[in-house]
């Protein structure tokens, strides 16, 4: 007889990093669907550069420094995927590869790999492509569907409100009436199904949402993050966001902030990353809540349109700090 | 409905396969033709022998003991001839000595009228004695002996005795079944336990898939002047410290013993023990081992005498369907794994499972996700992975600090684990790393 001797436990609850990322995969795998959709098969070259790129990298350092085999851990296809979903439609497609490789080669291996990175992989490769190649990142595209196709500018409604903002005319409430001012009217219902132009995974927040939910289902993502990043950010909107467009205070036009941008792709997919966010309860709401704080500071009074990437980086940065304080109530020492 | 206790932190919900063998009666298993009795059965002092090779022994007779309090007798579980005195391993993997004893001549205790002995003139004193020389220890699977637990220190303030039939490890059934078949030795091991104790309360606690027990307990308790508390089907509730505070809200401070708290905690089979023991004049020389998992062909609940080869349990179930991946003393959760069949039942052996490859699936390890999963599972409010990895950079000092001490290896952590790290495994050997220091430096000056 061949006998097995282990330490206990003897059995599992189920559940392994593989599905884990797999499950990731899957939930985000409707956004992909609906990119190539909106925008053609450009959407499905785009990604599949990012994913393969992150994948040979991880492939690559395998080899070079022999270590074991993590490809079938799919955390390198996660984070390529993630990357590819972050692309503008036209964007050449040296970018993609340049994010992933970043990502993969500095940002997640040179601090030891899977679990040790300390900001997201994917964030980073796409801030530092952003900051790197911003042309190649801001060429936006219309939809090929949706009510947006009457615009006659291609921008972000996050990026239209930016540059309409510098010069707000009178008698303009809220964003929405000032991207009907400049020529790129969108609706509601546009920006929750994702009839408008964006990064390619980030359009469609119905279809984001449905995955993070699942996800939250599974206890894969945990639910504080999201919760507690949507709703601080919403709030500081309601609150603060009606200045900007002369009106008081609790006038802000939140639903157009929630819709618009990575906000949805952010909250239920980049910073519920379990390697960069907190371990416990406690630690994931002040992590949402600072993600919402910061996202809020960057897009009302930061020079860019967008806030969700360098939020959430920061808050990973802010991770360890976080841990260290947040610890369980332990049994027995209270008193 | 009513609202069902349970402990406040952590916990996990394995699936409990308990319907393997939760209606099958307990019955005798055949008597070992070769007994080989361990001594070393309990936490405490070791023992010396009272026999040599080729004495005759009677049943029941006390082959070794120490003269140290904290200790508990052994006895042959057969009459017959020492044939050999030798150092074994035992399924926890510990080493100890243990008498070889072929099974020959009369019994004197099986199959003979039990004389009750009037056990209500004895002193206290006179009854732990019994209880240490009849070798009672905790059976639920620490195998404290129980005349040392049930010595309240002088200063403490004792109130409450729970008896522990949770029963929380998946497979095992034992306990279940002895209330179901045993009530009444129960019920007199309890009458025994007021007596010597004079607690304020005495209180069950049971996981709620135990009903059958629950109901047949409740019958009885108005009469008996006991509480039976239903709780919550949740791993690990029959952990002394969470079951302490799952009953009784009460924290039993870090690093000290249950009666800080005014508890004692004992384990149903340990409390029928107390009962043979004391009334019946009968040291421990048997006990009840649930045998199951999916390699045995007829799971079942088998009374053993101590000093039994598991072979001979596994054939009296049948056999195995397939050949086994894996044969586990204990539940799955907490339990040893062992290779050698001609390991001996000893009285802290609750269970024999024989996991098929299936079962037994070993998943390879990734790197640590820091997903929280084991801090949520951990009933101690631990954070296994932040004491994982102190561990793991040689730092046994933070790992003490974060609680290393504390964890009562329940493996929920490990249980909950998507990277599947071993975080028992490193626990242990921590512990055991960190002994040994201690000693050293000890040692040194």
């Amino acid at each position: 007889m061949k006998l097995t001797i282990s330490t206990s436990p003897h059995i599992h609850g189920g559940g392994s990093t593989r599905s884990v990322m797999a499950w990731v995969l899957i939930a985000l795998l409707p956004a992909g669907v609906w990119s190539v959709i909106m925008f053609g098969l450009r959407a499905a070259v785009v990604i599949a550069a990012a994913t393969a790129a992150a994948v040979c990298t991880e492939y690559l350092l395998n080899r070079i420094f022999k270590k074991s085999f993590t490809l079938g851990d799919l955390s390198a296809a996660v984070t390529g995927v993630l990357i590819g979903y972050n692309m503008p439609p036209q964007v050449p497609l040296f970018i993609p590869i340049a994010a992933s490789v970043f990502a993969i080669a500095v940002v997640k291996w040179s601090f030891g790999g899977l679990g040790a990175n300390w900001m997201n992989p994917a964030l980073a490769g796409r801030v530092f492509v952003f900051f790197s190649w911003g042309a190649g990142m801001t060429q936006w595209t219309l939809p090929r569907f949706g009510s947006a196709a009457d615009a006659v500018s291609a921008a972000t409604a996050l990026g239209g409100v930016k540059t309409a903002l510098t010069n707000l005319p009178p008698s303009v409430h809220g964003p929405m009436e000032l991207l009907a001012g400049s020529g790129m009217p969108v609706s509601y219902m546009d920006l929750f199904l994702g009839r408008v132009p964006g990064s390619l995974g980030e359009i469609s927040a119905l279809l984001l949402i449905l995955g993070g939910l699942l996800l939250c289902v599974l206890r894969i993502a945990n639910w504080e993050i999201p919760v507690f990043y949507i709703a601080s950010f919403a709030l500081l909107i309601w609150i603060f966001d009606g200045y900007s467009y002369g009106g008081g205070m609790f006038s802000g036009d939140v639903l157009f902030h929630l819709l618009s941008g990575g906000l949805m792709l952010g909250a239920w997919f980049m910073a519920t990353d379990l390697v960069t966010s907190p371990l416990l309860r406690g630690g994931r709401i002040i992590f949402g809540i600072g993600c919402g704080l910061m996202t809020f500071v960057i897009r009302v009074f930061g020079s860019l349109p967008e806030g969700v990437s360098l939020a959430i980086i920061f808050m990973n940065i802010l991770t360890p700090l976080i841990d260290r304080y947040m610890t369980p109530k332990r049994y027995g020492k209270h008193k | 409905m009513i609202k069902m206790k349970t402990f406040s932190r952590g916990g996990v919900h394995p699936r409990d396969f308990k319907e393997l063998t939760a209606a099958c009666p307990i019955r005798s298993a055949p008597l070992p033709t070769m007994a080989l009795v361990p001594f070393l059965q309990h936490i405490g002092a070791p023992l010396l022998p009272k026999v040599a090779v080729g004495d005759f022994v009677k049943e029941g007779q006390m082959i070794a003991e120490s003269n140290s309090f904290v200790s508990a007798a052994v006895h042959s579980p057969v009459p017959g001839e020492v044939k050999d005195l030798k150092t074994i391993y035992l399924a926890s993997g510990m080493k100890s000595t243990a008498a070889l004893i072929e099974m020959s001549g009369d019994f004197t205790l099986t199959g003979k009228p039990v004389q009750h002995r009037q056990w209500e003139e004895l002193s206290n004193e006179e009854i732990l004695k019994i209880l240490k020389d009849y070798g009672v220890v905790g059976q639920g699977g620490a195998a404290f002996p129980s005349h040392v637990k049930y010595t309240i220190p002088k200063g403490r303030n004792f109130e409450v005795f729970i008896i522990n039939a949770a029963e929380c490890e998946p497979y095992l059934t034992a306990d279940h079944r002895v209330i179901l078949e045993r009530r009444d030795d129960l019920l007199e091991g309890l009458r025994i336990i007021r007596r010597l104790l004079n607690p304020k309360r005495i209180v069950f606690g049971l996981e709620s898939n135990k009903m059958e027990a629950y109901k047949l307990l409740q019958e009885v308790s108005k009469e008996h002047n006991f509480e039976v508390m239903l709780l919550q089907k949740k791993y690990p509730q029959g952990a002394e410290k969470n079951l302490i505070e799952a009953i009784l809200g009460r924290e039993v401070p870090s690093g000290k013993l249950p009666i800080e708290v005014g508890v004692i905690n004992a384990n149903v089979g340990t409390i029928v023990s107390v009962c043979h023991a004391v009334r019946d004049d009968r040291p421990v020389i048997d006990r009840v081992i649930t045998i199951s998992g999916g390699a045995i062909k007829h799971p079942g609940n088998l009374l053993a005498r101590i000093g039994t080869p598991i072979r001979s349990l596994i054939e009296e179930c049948g056999g195995f369907t397939e050949e086994p991946a894996k044969l586990i003393s204990g539940g799955p959760m907490m339990g040893f794994t062992f290779y050698n069949l001609d390991t001996p039942v000893t009285k802290g052996t609750s269970g024999i499972l024989a996991f098929t490859a299936r079962e037994a699936h070993y998943f390879s390890q990734t790197a640590c996700l820091s997903c929280g999963r084991c801090a949520e599972a951990c009933p101690m409010g631990l954070s296994p992975t932040a004491i994982f990895k102190y561990i793991d950079n040689e730092r046994l000092d933070d790992a003490a600090k974060a609680g290393l001490d504390d964890c009562i290896l329940c493996g929920a952590c490990a249980f909950s684990c998507p990277a599947h790290i071993p975080l028992v495994s490193a626990m242990k050997a921590a512990r055991g790393r960190r002994r040994r220091l201690a000693v050293a430096r000890k040692d040194k000056g």
